[in-house]
């Protein structure tokens, strides 16, 4: 007796594990560069956060008495550290990347009833954990000294800094946005900051408009991951609405506070290519998971989150405010869903069906 | 600290002794349920709930002192619509559907002897004194009773057969890889 | 149309999908007549509505196109002989439907002649009055021959009540590998615009249209040769799925929308099949009842796949000897379409008025996906035509919480399959949809079976009452006439 199939008896040509590889492939240009912008420990640093998250994504899923390879194989807890790695001082102790994976996976995902029903992204719950607990380890920023170049740690040096405690107080030199709001504290606004952190960076204004200045992988190759995100919209990966959306939630007001108090407030350039804001408008906020379902409700998503994100750089304690809009967002979705829905056919925005007006009928 | 530790203190008992009062002044009253109830029930007057009769299972059913699994040949929609009704949650997966019954009368065994008929509570049953009886796919319970009488055991319960117009698809068993 | 009316106007189609068509399988092949197959099993119930009434018994002899299962009733349609010959059994036969399960159906054996009905056909179709035209297309046992199976007779006189302005015929045949109407339309387009125009006549439209989808230029041509001179209006519409939907066509051809409680009638719109068509032209003109179809016979396990003009009742099994038999052993059988069509358990099922399509699917063609967990990506509400969510829907009902799903929409599903085929967690979101109406169903009709035994529980209990109210009072009469009795013996 043959088992009984309904159909549909013909499918797209496309699985779970084959959307996270491409999103994963889309990352690889940016995370590329800047192994080669920060050298060995960087290298490491990935390393830890992939191998760790996979780890702990297998003990989970043997502790519910699942077999673990498919569910190792769907490819989303590779994604969620890779995401959380390129966020990362590429400094970092390999702790803080160890400490990060395993609770993105398991607090942030597992916990919640594993793939698609988690309520926050669990690369960011994971990096604002890691900014609350190690605020010293998650804000110290390298100069970027390109692997073939002669001060670059060497493979043995990049263990001890990622594995051992060595220090490299030598190497250190503050992000943009860190810079920008210690000078602030200290009553220097951006006409002297701003030009003493380009003047920090070897090269000038046109290597820091290309990542070669202090900051995480996600943040330093801007450029890249804007490529790549273009890329996952092409192949329909994902959809326009909400990078779109956050971009100009941070650049509308920027672009206006700039031009209103150009002295206290960033341009909006500095703001796209800092922070960690490619990375977000393209492979955080377009995460199916914790996003709204329709393409209007992601928009807003994007929107607010950028808004958000705006407000808390230039009003808020912190430098970066990208993880905490994101996960506060992501707080908001349902209710996002809740109220933006297609219409349906033959209905109206109430879910009443359509009244006739004489015999001409709904348009 | 210590006006830290008052305030919120302060603020916590006052939220609780709020929540309280509210609890006592905007209780719902009253309990119209056990009509209603008593629509959804088959109203067989089978028995085998328990309780006397559906108005017994209704008066139970609304004190909350009987489960909304209660009546068998209510089947797995009595289960879901009584639920509804008391907001109890029931995980109707775990519902065991026994599938719809119906009586069948075995006509080489029937004697025509006419308990069964009389029996009936739904005037399922049609036949007359030394008539082989039968019963009315539509108007029967399955509640049983028919068969507790029938002398020669000619009656009994029967799973209700599948026809093209009865059949429905099944739930998806995603824990299965399709085929 | 201008360029820019894909982009601003209501005329524009709302989500779908592009499988891969392989329509190039059978497309070129003319229609091919299927040799008469030893036997012929029809089903009486072939149809949307109640099924047929047996107008014969075993051993009548029949005349093509004979009556041999009556109407059964006011929504419902007669079936007619495919065949001259013998009637040699009645009974249950495997209906070609999932389950397997039997249903009543007559065995005709041709005799080999072919022999029609004496015709009762008017010198000039077009001089019968709009009722007459439904009449006979109702006797002619004409139904949507699309797939849906509604007696088209009863949709013609409905619209005549409401009123219809546009008659649109739905040329779209968007599912894959069925090729059946575009055969049709490219080799009968004179006969299909005549039925066009009947149709039109009964149901009273000024405005017919014709929606082809662009994916069939020979169809295009063909349909506008044939209908040069006439007020038949070829549109082409884009190829997608499911653009043959007929809300779909509706609205990409003239911007209405029909509302969701409602039919296409009320805002003046009567959509019909173009096999349906030709069916009424046949009917109407030839005085032929509805007794043979179009059926595409593809997939990559048949040897020949084609188009064969098939009788009424012939097996699958004759249909795919016919094209050569199976080359593989084939994963899938599937009646109609792969988007909507029904796996069949075996192919020793009839062939019934509905079936455009037989085909036989090799596990490559299927895909064979096994389901993950859905990460909400949202492709499925993308897809969607009718803008509704289904992964919200089936999370729902994975929770058993039915009533969400019908608040978010679930009874406004056509049941299309866009979201299963573009969900790349190949989650069976159809199937979910189909379990939970069959649910509802079964719950509405457990709800008024438990109506109806409580009043006859209720009227027993009366009746029992009343008995022994009777009794009582009897035997009070029968008490009071003894003591009556008693009292006149008594002495003075």
């Amino acid at each position: 007796m043959t088992l009984l199939v309904h159909a549909p008896h013909a499918h797209v040509p496309m699985t779970v594990s084959q959307v996270m590889a491409t999103v994963m492939l889309a990352l690889a240009p940016a995370t590329l560069y800047g192994f080669w912008l920060y050298g060995w420990p960087s290298i490491f640093l990935w390393t830890v956060a992939m191998g760790t998250a996979l780890l702990a994504e297998a003990a989970a899923v043997w502790l519910q008495g699942r077999a673990a390879k498919p569910v190792l194989l769907d490819g989303s807890a590779a994604l969620t550290a890779w995401l959380l790695a390129v966020s990362l001082p590429p400094f970092a102790p390999w702790w803080i990347a160890a400490i990060g994976s395993v609770f993105a996976v398991i607090i942030a995902k597992q916990v919640f009833g594993g793939l698609g029903q988690n309520v926050f992204n669990p690369a960011m719950a994971a990096r604002v954990m890691l900014l609350i607990s190690f605020p010293v380890e998650m804000t110290m920023w390298a100069a970027p000294m390109p692997i073939t170049t002669s001060q670059a740690p060497g493979l043995l040096q990049g263990l001890a800094i990622t594995f051992g405690s060595a220090h490299w107080d030598a190497m250190t030199s503050a992000s943009l946005l860190g810079h920008v709001k210690t000078e602030f504290s200290r009553g220097v606004d951006l006409t002297a900051s701003l030009p003493a952190h380009f003047a920090a960076v070897h090269g000038g204004l046109a290597d820091a408009a290309w990542g070669k200045r202090s900051g995480s992988m996600g943040e330093t190759g801007g450029l890249l991951l804007l490529a790549g995100g273009v890329f996952l919209i092409v192949r329909k990966v994902i959809s326009w609405h909400a990078p779109v959306a956050m971009l100009l939630g941070v650049a509308a007001p920027a672009l206006l506070a700039h031009a209103i108090n150009p002295a206290h407030y960033l341009g909006v350039l500095p703001h796209l290519l800092s922070g960690g804001l490619m990375l977000a408008a393209f492979f955080i906020v377009t995460d199916p998971v914790t996003t709204p379902n329709t393409p209007a409700g992601m928009f807003v998503f994007g929107l607010l989150c950028g808004l958000l994100t705006w407000i808390i750089r230039s009003w808020g304690g912190y430098p970066e405010g990208v993880a905490f809009a994101v996960m506060f967002l992501n707080a908001l979705t349902p209710i996002i869903d809740r109220y933006i829905k297609p219409r349906i056919y033959g209905r109206d925005r109430k879910g009443q069906s359509l009244q006739l007006d004489a015999k001409e009928g709904a348009k | 600290m210590f006006i830290a530790i008052f305030s919120l203190t302060l603020l916590g008992g006052s939220l609780g002794v709020f929540l309280g009062y509210a609890a006592r002044r905007l209780e719902v009253e009253g309990n119209p349920l056990v009509e209603e109830i008593q629509a959804i029930l088959p109203g067989s007057q089978c028995g085998q709930c328990g309780f006397p009769g559906c108005a017994g299972a209704a008066q139970a059913l609304a004190n909350h002192e009987a489960p909304v699994t209660l009546c068998p040949p209510g089947g797995r929609e009595v289960v879901a619509l009584l639920a509804a009704k008391l907001g109890v949650e029931v995980n109707l997966a775990e519902v065991k559907d026994s599938v719809p019954h119906m009586a069948e009368v075995q006509e080489e065994l029937c004697i025509g002897c006419t308990k069964c008929y009389k029996a009936c509570p739904t005037d399922a049953i049609m036949g007359a004194a030394k008539q082989i009886h039968a019963v009315f796919r539509e108007a029967c319970t399955a509640c049983g009773k028919c068969v507790d009488v029938c002398p020669t055991e000619a009656t009994r319960l029967i799973p209700v057969p599948v026809t093209l117009q009865s059949w429905s698809w099944n739930k998806p068993d995603l824990e299965r890889a399709a085929a | 149309m201008n360029p820019f009316s894909g982009l601003f106007s209501s005329f524009r189609a709302r989500g779908g999908v592009h499988p891969d068509g392989r329509k190039d399988l059978s497309a070129e092949p003319p229609i091919r007549a299927l040799p008469m197959p030893e036997r012929l099993f029809v089903p009486l119930q072939q149809h949307v509505g109640a099924a047929a009434r047996l107008s014969v018994v075993v051993g009548d002899r029949v005349l093509k196109g004979q009556l041999i299962g009556a109407s059964g009733g006011n929504i419902s349609a007669p079936v007619h002989a495919p065949s001259s010959g013998r009637v040699t059994a009645i009974g249950d036969f495997p209906s070609p439907h999932p389950s397997g399960l039997p249903a009543a159906t007559i065995t005709i054996e041709p005799d080999g002649d072919e022999r029609w009905i004496e015709p009762d056909v008017p010198d000039d179709p077009f001089s019968l009055s709009p009722e007459e035209i439904a009449n006979r297309v109702g006797a002619a046992g004409i139904v949507g021959l699309g797939g849906a199976t509604f007696p088209s007779a009863v949709k013609l006189n409905l619209s005549r009540k409401s009123g219809i302005s546009t008659l649109i015929i739905n040329g779209g045949e968007c599912e894959p590998y069925l090729t059946c109407d575009d055969r049709l339309m490219r080799e009968r387009a004179a006969g299909i615009v005549e039925g066009i125009r009947l149709i039109a006549h009964a149901a009273g439209a000024s405005e017919l249209l014709v929606g082809i989808e662009d994916n069939k230029p020979e169809a295009i041509a063909a349909m506008r040769q044939a209908a040069a001179g006439t007020d038949v209006q070829i549109r082409v519409v884009p190829a997608m799925y499911p653009m043959g939907w007929d809300k779909q066509m509706i609205q990409v051809l003239t911007g209405k929308e029909v509302p969701a409680e409602g039919r296409s009638a009320e805002i003046g719109v009567l959509v019909h099949n173009v096999a349906t068509a030709w069916a009424v032209r046949e009917a109407i003109r030839f005085g032929r009842p509805l007794v043979s179809r179009v059926v595409t016979v593809s997939g990559a396990a048949v040897v020949a796949p084609g188009n064969l003009d098939v009788p009424i009742g012939a097996l699958a099994a004759d249909l795919i000897r016919a094209c050569g038999g199976l080359a593989s052993d084939p994963r899938r059988i599937v009646l109609g379409g792969p988007m909507m069509g029904t796996q069949l358990p075996h192919l020793n099922v009839p062939m019934v008025k509905g079936a455009s399509g037989l085909l036989a699917l090799t596990g490559k063609e299927i895909g064979l996906p096994s389901p993950a967990p859905c990460i909400r990506c949202s492709s499925c509400v993308r897809a969607c035509p009718v803008g509704l969510l289904p992964l919200e829907m089936v999370a729902h009902i994975r929770a058993a919480d039915l009533s969400a799903a019908v608040g978010l929409g679930l009874k406004d599903c056509i049941g299309c399959g866009s979201c299963s085929y573009v969900c790349p967690a190949h989650i069976p979101l159809v199937h979910f949809f189909n379990y939970a109406k069959g649910e509802l169903t079964a719950l509405e009709k457990a709800k008024l079976r438990t109506d109806a035994t409580r009043k006859l529980a209720d009227t027993r209990n009366e009746r029992m009452q009343r008995i022994v109210r009777e009794r009582e009072e009897a035997a009070r009469q029968r008490a009071a006439k003894k003591a009556a009795a008693a009292k006149q013996k008594e002495p003075a």
